[in-house]
């Protein structure tokens, strides 16, 4: 992977130079997929960020929320229904004892759910090679290309520097 | 004074990467605690469960004690960092980490215990539902089942509460680390790159689990009190039960929490992260407790006591007057009169103040514990039935190392991972002047507007928002 970046100390000049490359990402060929930026912790109330808000995450949680119960529903029934032991002058299917398994199991159903949502949706866990900086970590933010057009390199230097950005790298 | 994200990020990982002579005898302290335990379980694997001072008619005494202990312990850690999450409490943010950690081990310790408990221990996945050779499956009416599936739910969920915020703490040390470090991280972090996407399903993923893990610590310590409720033996077939295990469980989890606080701020010199201010938030959550607690102990003593039914009036008085009576009044110290005066009176709600009375308080619910369980079950009622309980070297080597153990288990996770979330704690002093010489250069635009970004504001303050 080959990638040309900036790093900035405030969001306000990320933002900026990330607004610069998706107005001139057209003429340049670059794709918005190629825009990449990458900061050591989340920051909400800036359009770089907020533009990757939207998720189905609670939809999906609450699905699986109910696919537990249904399988709690079924595995308690079954079960007891397999092997029809009368308990304590109970009912051979005690909805009152399986409404608890059937309650664990649905909030296991949504737990689970949510783990892999997100490890699918935020493309984890990948190992192969992807653009970052040691920077980042002691406040920067990196804003890049990958992949970028040798014709468009120096125009994209310009942009990011023109945001605010010190030195340009290339990955 | 103010930190930078580079110098915040230098002294948490700090007690990661460096270690001095005070934790390596932590550890051999903890460690040997641990070895003493191990050694008297494989006394009692190879004697027999005899070697106990179990007998008729106390089945459940020391090892049923402690595991209701642990599994109370590990309450306070996600369930307070949930509520904290929730109500996005700025103060939070040092807290959490220390206590979802909290919650893992005590669980696990909790849900070991249980094995020990089982005379043969090699066979405890009989415990798991599954149909065995004689086709027949665990009896789901019995609440012992419940607690499996309660445990397995709450642990699957803490963990991973405890994890997700981890991972991006872990990119940052992979980055920063060498050598086998550097792999331990690449792996723990599963390749976190900190793109904007993973920032926001990490955020709606904590959001769901801290919405999910609420009601589940919530039920864990009900079903473990319905151990008790759902047996029509005196003074455990209660209604109140349920709230009251709930209630005993978050009062000993937080100060667990204060106390484990305490000494991580002192041994791994996090006084600027651990401030003062944690301290009188969580001490007037654990005033709070402390009353809630001795509310529920007193209606449900009252309602014995008025009830004036023979067989539970004698648990009653052997709590109150007779034999357990030096146990009963010494968890009412611990538990009330000791905390009382030092969480009440803010000149006395300090650091050391509030360390003492979780020290209390930590043994107190262990003895309020012990005051549930082996009282009723020497009284049950047939009075000839009766009989007296005391303990072995055995259980009481197991117990002291379950302490061990907890102990041991957290310092290992500290040399693991920072015990405070870094990315966390700079998200929120982010606004504060951290960042503000950095930014001089350049004009704010809306999106900072937008945000919400408060101008320069000391450090503390932020974080105790």
């Amino acid at each position: 992977m080959k990638a040309l970046y900036a790093l900035y100390s405030d969001p306000d000049a990320a933002q900026r130079a990330v607004n610069a490359l998706k107005l001139s990402g057209g003429s340049l060929g670059i794709g918005e997929r190629q825009i990449v930026v990458v900061t050591a912790e989340p920051f909400d109330g800036y359009d770089f960020s907020d533009e990757h808000s939207q998720t189905r995450i609670f939809l999906l949680a609450s699905l699986g929320g109910v696919v537990g119960a249904l399988f709690g529903l079924w595995f308690t029934r079954f079960t007891q229904l397999a092997y029809p032991l009368p308990t304590g002058g109970m009912p051979v299917v005690t909805s009152w004892t399986n409404g608890i398994i059937i309650y664990e199991l649905t909030m296991l159903g949504a737990i689970a759910t949510t783990l892999i949502t997100l490890l699918i949706t935020a493309g984890l866990p990948h190992f192969g090679e992807q653009l970052s900086d040691p920077e980042i970590w002691h406040g920067k933010i990196l804003v890049g290309v990958t992949n970028p057009p040798d014709r468009a390199r120096l125009e994209l230097e310009s942009q990011l520097r023109q945001a605010g950005a010190a030195e340009v790298k290339t990955a | 004074m103010a930190k930078t994200a580079e110098q915040i990020r230098a002294d948490l990982l700090r007690p990661v990467f460096r270690s001095g002579p005070a934790y390596w005898l932590a550890v051999g302290v903890s460690g040997s605690m641990v070895l003493a335990g191990v050694f008297a379980f494989s006394y009692q694997v190879y004697h027999g469960l005899g070697v106990w001072g179990l007998n008729w008619p106390v089945f459940w005494a020391f090892d049923i004690t402690n595991f209701v202990f642990w599994i109370g312990i590990s309450h306070a850690g996600t369930l307070i960092s949930a509520i904290l999450r929730l109500a996005n409490a700025g103060w939070r943010r040092p807290v959490t980490r220390c206590a979802e950690a909290i919650t893992v081990f005590a669980l696990s310790i909790g849900a070991i215990i249980p094995i020990c408990h089982l005379g043969r221990p090699w066979l405890f996945f009989w415990l798991v539902p599954y149909p065995s050779e004689r086709h027949i499956w665990p009896n789901f009416r019995s609440p012992l089942l419940w607690d499996f599936f309660a445990i397995l739910t709450y642990l699957t969920g803490s963990t991973i509460f405890l994890f997700l915020p981890i991972i991006p703490d872990a990119a940052a040390a992979r980055d920063l680390a060498h050598g086998w470090r550097k792999k331990l991280y690449a792996l723990l972090s599963l390749g976190w790159q900190g793109n904007p996407k993973q920032w926001h399903r990490l955020e709606s993923a904590m959001h769901i689990m801290a919405i999910a893990i609420i009601p589940v610590a919530v039920s864990v310590h009900t079903i473990v009190s319905w151990d008790f409720a759902m047996t029509p033996v005196p003074m455990w077939h209660s209604t109140i039960f349920g709230p009251y295990f709930v209630c005993g469980a978050i009062f000993s989890g937080v100060a667990a929490l204060i106390l484990a606080m305490a000494l991580l701020r002192k041994f791994l010199h996090l006084e600027e992260y651990l401030e003062p201010i944690h301290f009188d938030h969580l001490g007037k959550l654990l005033l709070t407790m402390s009353l809630l607690w001795f509310y529920f102990t007193f209606a449900e003593r009252l309602t014995t006591w008025y009830g004036n039914d023979v067989a539970e009036m004698s648990v009653f008085w052997s709590s109150i007057r007779q034999n357990f009576a030096p146990l009963f009044w010494t968890m009412i110290t611990c538990n009330l009169i000791i905390p009382f005066p030092l969480l009440a009176i803010k000149r006395f709600r300090t650091i050391t103040g509030t360390a003492i009375a979780s020290t209390t308080i930590v043994v107190g619910m262990w003895i309020e514990r012990f005051l549930i369980i082996v009282p009723t079950l020497e009284h049950k009622f047939l009075p000839y039935s009766w009989g007296t309980y005391r303990p072995t070297w055995v259980e009481i080597t197991l117990m002291v190392a379950g302490f061990g153990m907890m102990a041991l288990l957290y310092l290992l996770f500290s040399k693991l991972v920072p015990m405070i979330s870094m990315w966390e704690l700079e998200a929120g002093v982010r606004k504060a002047p951290i960042y503000r010489h950095q930014a001089v250069a350049f004009e704010p635009s809306g999106a900072r507007a937008r945000a919400g970004v408060r101008e320069a504001e000391p450090l503390a303050t932020d974080l105790s928002r």
